[in-house]
C-alpha cells in the first residue's frame, strides 16, 4: 500500500516535471534564443505568410523550378508518402507517369529526385542537377534572352547550398527560396492556371 | 509505457499541442527510465552476495529522469531548435504560397519531445512522418544529433554495467560485441542501397528520402533506429532496398541486443552472454559461471524465456496475420514484399521498436490489438524472466573464478556471444525473411515488379 501510494505520487511529480516544466523551459529558452525558428522559419512579406523556408510547396506553373513529387500534394495535414516497396508495381507506374510528364520540358536524362516522391511529402530540396535541367523551362516560360538566362543559370548556381559544414548531408537546392530570387529579379508570373494539375 | 511507441496516427491532425507534451513526454521518459531502473536491478543482483534486495526502483527512476534524462534533453532540444525545430505554442499557421494557393502549417512544441523520443529510444515522431518532417528534422545537422541521440544512452549504458559489476573491461566486450554487429548491418545495408532498382528503370533509391538527407544517412539511420529499438524514422522503411529491409528487420528480430533500449540492451545482451557461458559450459563440461555466479537450470531457463518469447510472439502472430481476412486486409503491397510488412509491424511491436514499413494499415482494430499484444508480451515478457534471474544470481554465493571459469573479458568470449546471437536470430527467422526480403531482392535484379 505504502509502494502504491509513492508510486502514484512520483508519477504525479515526474509528470508535472516532463509533461509540463520541461516542454515550457524549452520554449521559453527557444522564443528567447531563437524566435524565428522556434516559430517555423517563416516567410512573410506585404502582411502574408508565404510558408516556411523548411517545407515545400507545391509549384506546377512552368515559369517556376518544381520540387519533387510529394504524394500528399505539399499539404502538411497530414504529411506523408507513398509507402511502396522497391517492387512495387504502383511506384513503377508512377515513375512513369511521371516522366512522361516531365519529357517535353526536361530533355535528356530526368534526375531521380524529380520522379521519386520524398518520404515527408514536403521535402523543401531538389538536387542541383534537378535545378539545372530545369533552367530551359523557366526560361521558356518567362521568355528570357539568352542574356536573361544566363543570368538565370548563374542564380541556380548560387543557389546551390553545400552539404552542411562541408561535412553533412548532400548538396541542394531549396525550391522555395530559389522561386523567390527568380521573382524578384524576372518578377512575378500571373498566377491564372496555377495549381490545375 | 512498453517503450514501444508504435504510431498509427499522425501527431498533427489527431493530438492536440496539450496532449503531446502531457500524455507522450511523460511516457517516454518514463519508459526509458524504467529500462534504467531494471538495468540497474540486474546490476545489483549480480554484484549481490547472498542478498534478496534488488534496489529501490522509485529512487532508480527518479535519479535517471533527474540525472540523465532531463539535462541531456534539454541541451539536444535547443540545439534542435537552433536548426529549426519548431517549438511554440501556437495553432496552426495558414500560408499562401507563391503561387496562390493555401498550405496549413502545424506547430507545437516539437522540439522538446523529438530529444526525450530519441534518447529515451522511444521513437514515434510528433509529426506522422516523424524525423522526415522539416519541422523535426530540418538540415543535416539535426540529423546527425537526432541519430546520434538514439546511441549515445544505450551504449552508455552498457559500459555503465560493466562498471556496475565491477568488471568494466566485460562491459566493453559486450560493447565492442554490440559494434561489430551494428557494423555489419550498416555495410549490407549501404551496400544495397547504394545499389539502382532495375525494376522502376535504374533509378536510385531515393522514394521516401528526403534530399538534404540523401541515401548515406537516411540508410545508417534505418540501421540504427532498429538497432538501438528507437523507432523513429527519417526516411520511409517501406521503400527501403529489400537487403536494408531486411537488415532493419533482423535487427529488431535479434532483440534489444545490439544496443537495444535504454537500459532494456544491457539486460538483453546479458540473457545472451548467460547462455554464451552456458554453451561454453557445456562445451568443456564444467558448471558455467558469469561474473562470479554459477549458473545453474533455473538462470538458463529464464535466460532462454527472456530470449525465445519475443521470437515466438512474433512468428506465430505473423503467420496466423498472414491466414485471416483482418491480417490481409492491411497490406498495401503485394507479394514477398506484402509479407515483409506484416513481419516488421510484429517484430517492431514485439521488440520494443516501434518504427513499421508504414504502408500496412495498421489502425484496424486487427492490427491494434494484436500489435498491442505483442508489445506487451515482447516487453514485460523479457523484464519479468530478467528480474526473475536477477532475484535468482542475487541470492548466489560469489565463486571465484577458477582455471576452469571461461573469461569474459577475452575476444574469444565477444566471437562466441556474436555467434550465439546470430545463429539464433538466424535459425529463428531465416525462413521467414527467405519468403520476405530475400525473395523480393531477387526479383527486383531481374526486375519484375508485382
Amino acid at each position: 500500500m505504502r509502494n502504491l501510494k509513492s508510486g502514484i505520487l512520483i508519477f504525479l511529480i515526474m509528470a508535472v516535471l516532463t509533461g509540463v516544466v520541461y516542454p515550457l523551459v524549452i520554449t521559453v529558452i527557444s522564443q528567447t534564443a531563437f524566435p524565428d525558428k522556434a516559430n517555423g522559419s517563416l516567410l512573410s512579406g506585404d502582411g502574408e505568410i508565404h510558408g516556411s523556408i523548411l517545407a515545400g510547396q507545391k509549384f506546377t506553373l512552368p515559369e517556376y523550378f518544381w520540387p519533387r513529387p510529394s504524394i500528399s500534394e505539399y499539404n502538411a495535414l497530414p504529411s506523408g508518402a507513398s509507402n511502396q516497396g522497391p517492387t512495387s508495381e504502383a511506384l513503377r507506374q508512377a515513375v512513369e507517369d511521371r516522366s512522361r510528364e516531365l519529357t517535353p520540358y526536361i530533355s535528356g536524362q530526368i534526375p531521380a529526385d524529380l520522379l521519386l516522391a520524398s518520404g515527408s511529402g514536403l521535402d523543401p530540396h531538389i538536387s542541383p542537377d534537378a535545378a539545372l535541367v530545369q533552367i530551359d523551362h523557366v526560361a521558356q516560360a518567362r521568355n528570357l534572352s539568352a542574356e536573361q538566362k544566363a543570368h538565370l543559370r548563374e542564380l541556380v548556381n548560387q543557389y546551390i547550398e553545400q552539404p552542411q559544414w562541408g561535412v553533412f548531408g548532400a548538396p541542394r537546392v531549396n525550391v522555395l527560396r530559389l522561386n523567390l530570387a527568380v521573382d524578384d529579379t524576372f518578377g512575378k508570373p500571373p498566377l491564372e492556371g496555377a495549381n490545375q494539375h | 509505457m512498453t517503450n514501444t511507441n508504435w504510431q498509427a496516427y499522425p501527431g498533427e491532425t489527431t493530438l492536440s499541442d496539450l496532449t503531446q507534451p502531457l500524455g507522450l513526454n511523460v511516457q517516454n521518459f518514463l519508459s526509458a527510465a524504467t529500462g534504467i531502473a531494471v538495468m540497474a536491478a540486474l546490476a545489483r543482483g549480480i554484484t549481490g552476495r547472498q542478498s534478496s534486495g534488488l534496489g529501490n526502483f522509485w529512487v532508480d527512476l527518479v535519479c535517471s529522469i533527474l540525472y540523465i534524462l532531463l539535462p541531456i534533453s534539454i541541451i539536444v532540444a535547443v540545439i534542435l531548435v537552433s536548426q529549426g525545430v519548431v517549438q511554440n505554442f501556437s495553432h496552426y499557421i495558414d500560408a499562401k504560397t507563391l503561387e496562390g494557393g493555401s498550405q496549413i502549417l502545424p506547430m507545437g512544441p516539437a522540439a522538446s519531445q523529438v530529444a526525450i523520443k530519441q534518447l529515451g529510444t522511444n521513437g514515434g515522431g510528433f509529426f506522422g512522418v516523424n524525423s522526415a518532417h522539416p519541422f523535426e528534422n530540418p538540415t543535416p545537422f539535426s540529423n546527425f544529433i537526432e541519430y546520434l541521440s538514439i546511441l549515445i544512452i544505450p551504449s552508455a549504458l552498457v559500459y555503465s554495467f560493466g562498471i556496475l559489476v565491477n568488471r568494466r573491461l566485460h562491459g566493453i566486450m559486450l560493447l565492442s560485441a554490440m559494434f561489430i554487429i551494428l557494423f555489419a548491418g550498416i555495410g549490407i545495408s549501404l551496400w544495397s542501397e547504394f545499389h539502382v532498382n532495375p525494376a522502376i528503370g535504374g533509378l536510385p533509391f531515393m522514394e521516401g528520402k528526403e534530399v538534404r538527407f540523401g541515401i548515406f544517412p537516411s540508410a545508417l539511420w534505418s540501421v540504427l533506429t532498429t538497432a538501438a529499438s528507437n523507432g523513429s524514422v527519417n526516411a520511409m522503411h517501406d521503400s527501403l532496398s529489400p537487403l536494408a529491409g531486411l537488415v532493419a528487420i533482423f535487427n529488431m528480430m535479434l532483440g534489444e541486443v545490439v544496443f537495444g533500449g535504454v537500459g532494456s540492451g544491457v539486460y538483453g545482451i546479458v540473457l545472451f552472454a548467460i547462455l554464451t557461458v552456458f554453451i561454453a559450459g557445456l562445451m568443456v563440461g564444467r558448471t558455467p559461471e558469469y561474473l562470479g555466479k554459477k549458473i545453474e537450470t533455473r538462470d538458463v531457463f529464464f535466460a532462454v524465456i527472456g530470449v525465445l518469447l519475443p521470437c515466438a510472439v512474433v512468428l506465430i502472430l505473423s503467420s496466423i496475420s498472414l491466414v485471416v481476412p483482418g491480417g490481409l486486409a492491411g497490406l498495401s503491397n503485394k507479394g514477398p514484399h506484402g509479407l515483409s510488412q506484416v513481419l516488421y509491424a510484429f517484430t517492431s511491436a514485439a521488440n520494443n521498436n516501434g518504427s513499421a514499413f508504414a504502408g500496412l494499415n495498421a489502425s484496424t482494430p486487427y492490427f491494434t490489438i494484436l500489435t498491442s499484444i505483442a508489445m506487451l508480451l515482447g516487453r514485460f515478457g523479457v523484464i519479468i524472466p530478467v528480474l526473475a534471474l536477477s532475484d535468482s544470481l542475487g541470492r548466489k554465493k560469489y565463486t571465484p573464478p577458477s582455471t576452469g571459469t571461461f573469461p569474459t573479458e577475452s575476444s574469444l568470449f565477444v566471437i562466441l556471444l556474436i555467434s550465439v546471437i546470430v545463429i539464433v536470430g538466424a535459425l529463428t527467422f531465416f525462413p521467414a525473411l527467405t519468403l520476405g526480403p530475400i525473395i523480393e531482392h531477387f526479383l527486383m535484379i531481374g526486375g519484375r515488379t508485382l
